[in-house]
């Protein structure tokens, strides 16, 4: 994907620190997201990369520090990890939350033919596969036109092949609805693979931030995916 | 991206569907055709236990003289009134505390506490508070199905996947649709297992009411044949209870593949 050089921020947050009780997850976060960015969240599990995701998606409430938007707050979806569908609503009411309106029901259309799923609009997610739950998933937080979009593993659970498909279809329509995006993922090879950015988060904040390789050299995405992988196990740290 | 069109609907396997409809009935049909025959060759003494055809013909004839059309109608009609009341004020008193933790702080111990006193134990009371009129017997059935439909209520609308709810607030749906799209079907199931036992205790208390404090009603038929050593009757009144009883709950579990076909729709595919 390709980052416009006249980048703006849409998102800086500033000195956040998150705690549990006396417990500190999170400590002296500095991050500058650019509009139109994909940007990679990765680090050890337990690391507070989901915290991070949820504290953006003003899920829960940060303990310190500050989270602006430079230019107007954003329309935020969240894709989780497990789909969240609704088991009682089909496809299409999932993703439109059975609500009449016309415009919202085109939409919709549009937004289940973008994930090749309009046969199954009638069906309920009991009958889906994973990979097809997911694509629902992203259906439904594409539907209210959102400027950001956080994605907390949600690839996680699928086999290799069906991954690769969803990280292809996710990085299209990224760039087709021209989303600013945030990707957790456990993956060194997908963040390297798909995000102009990853930034490692280790000891609570964030120590690196790697550039996303030229995504036409596979060879360059493995590159990138080892210095990632080492940024991540790294024993002394690094600058912050 | 799989470009498989959805499975189409299976078609049953016609002559199994059709056995396995019947295996039901096979006991019950057992059962009262070996009841006629003791009863045909006086194994059974016909004044102490009456024979299936006794008991019909005794039925045509009260039906005859409408007796029993009008106390199948006031039992329903009891039933029915006791369901709704205590049915409607156990979902209301569920609703608000599931939703609510100040409302549940507030009451759910003392009405857990009312739960533990069996409600037949209060018949002395409501007799003497109110008769033993109509509202007596609708308050009764009504006290004895608010508990099972509110215990299910909340204890439904508690275990609904908070993790939905938090992708509904933040997907920007209203405190309303929040509760009608999310909570309220997602505690559906447990509501109508609440429904189908509260089915069972309302005609229990039914019987129960209209056997100490009545003057119409099958618990009062049942009560007057027992004066009159009237087996036929007695027996008559058994039968119909158990009729309305498979019924009640034939209804619950057709409202259940109503509201829940989504729960079938793994299995149809199968
Ligand atoms: N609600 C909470 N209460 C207490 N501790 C919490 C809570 N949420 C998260 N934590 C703790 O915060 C830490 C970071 O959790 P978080 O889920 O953000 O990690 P993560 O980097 O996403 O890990 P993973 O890769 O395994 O998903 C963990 O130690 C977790 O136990
Ligand atoms: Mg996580």
């Amino acid at each position: 994907m390709t980052t416009t050089t006249a980048a703006q921020p849409l998102l800086t947050i500033n000195d956040l620190g998150k705690q549990y009780g006396p417990k500190v997850v999170l400590r002296d976060v500095n991050l500058t997201i650019q509009q139109g960015e994909f940007v990679a969240l990765v680090g050890m599990s337990g690391g507070g990369k989901s915290t991070l995701l949820r504290l953006i998606a003003g899920l829960e409430k940060m303990s310190t520090g500050t989270l602006t938007y430079p230019d107007v707050a954003p329309v935020i979806r969240v894709m989780f990890q497990d789909d969240r569908l609704l088991p009682w609503m089909t496809v299409r009411q999932n993703i439109t939350f059975k609500r009449n309106d016309a415009a919202l029901q085109a939409r919709s259309q549009k937004m289940l033919a973008r994930v090749g799923l309009e046969k199954w609009a009638d069906q309920y997610p009991a009958q889906l596969s994973g990979g097809q739950k997911q694509r629902v998933a992203l259906a439904r937080a594409l539907m209210a036109k959102p400027q950001l979009l956080l994605l907390d593993e949600p690839l996680g659970a699928l086999d290799a092949l069906t991954r690769r498909k969803m990280q292809d279809l996710i990085l299209q329509v990224c760039q087709e609805e021209q989303l600013t995006t945030i990707l957790v993922t456990h993956d060194v090879e997908e963040a390297a693979r798909m995000a102009d950015r990853t930034i490692v988060i280790k000891d609570g904040t964030n120590r690196y931030a790697e550039k996303g390789p030229d995504k036409d050299d596979p060879a360059a995405v493995g590159v990138v995916a080892d210095q990632i992988l080492h940024d991540i196990i790294d024993p002394e740290g690094g600058p912050a | 991206m799989e470009n498989v069109s959805p499975v189409a609907a299976v078609t049953p396997k016609k002559k199994k569907m059709n056995w396995n409809r019947l295996l039901p009935w096979v006991l019950p049909v057992l059962i009262i055709g070996g009841w006629q025959l003791a009863s045909s060759t006086g194994f059974l003494a016909s004044k102490t236990f009456p024979s299936p055809v006794a008991v019909f013909q005794d039925g045509v004839a009260l039906a005859q003289a409408g007796t029993l059309q009008r106390n199948i109608a006031i039992s329903l009609y009891r039933a029915t009134m006791g369901l709704l009341i205590g049915g409607s004020i156990g979902f209301a008193l569920g609703v608000l505390n599931g939703v609510s933790k100040l409302s549940r702080n507030l009451t759910d111990t003392s009405i857990q506490m009312l739960r533990t006193i069996p409600h037949l134990s209060l018949i002395p009371l409501v007799i003497l508070a109110i008769g033993i009129g109509e509202p007596a017997k609708i308050s009764l059935v009504s006290i004895g199905v608010l508990f099972p439909v509110y215990i299910n209520t909340l204890h439904g609308i508690r275990s609904v996947d908070p993790n939905l709810v938090e992708m509904g607030t933040s997907y920007g749906l209203s405190k309303w649709e929040i509760f009608t799209k999310i909570i309220f079907p997602g505690a559906l199931p447990t509501i109508l297992m609440g429904l189908r036992y509260a089915l069972g205790v309302m005609w229990t208390t039914l019987i129960v009411a209209e056997t100490i404090a009545s003057d119409s009603g099958i618990g009062y038929m049942a009560t007057n044949a027992e004066d009159f050593m009237d087996m036929e009757t007695i027996i008559l009144c058994i039968v119909i209870y158990a009729l309305l009883g498979k019924l009640s709950d034939l209804i619950a579990k057709n409202l259940e593949i109503l509201a829940l076909g989504w729960r079938q729709a793994k299995e149809a595919q199968q």
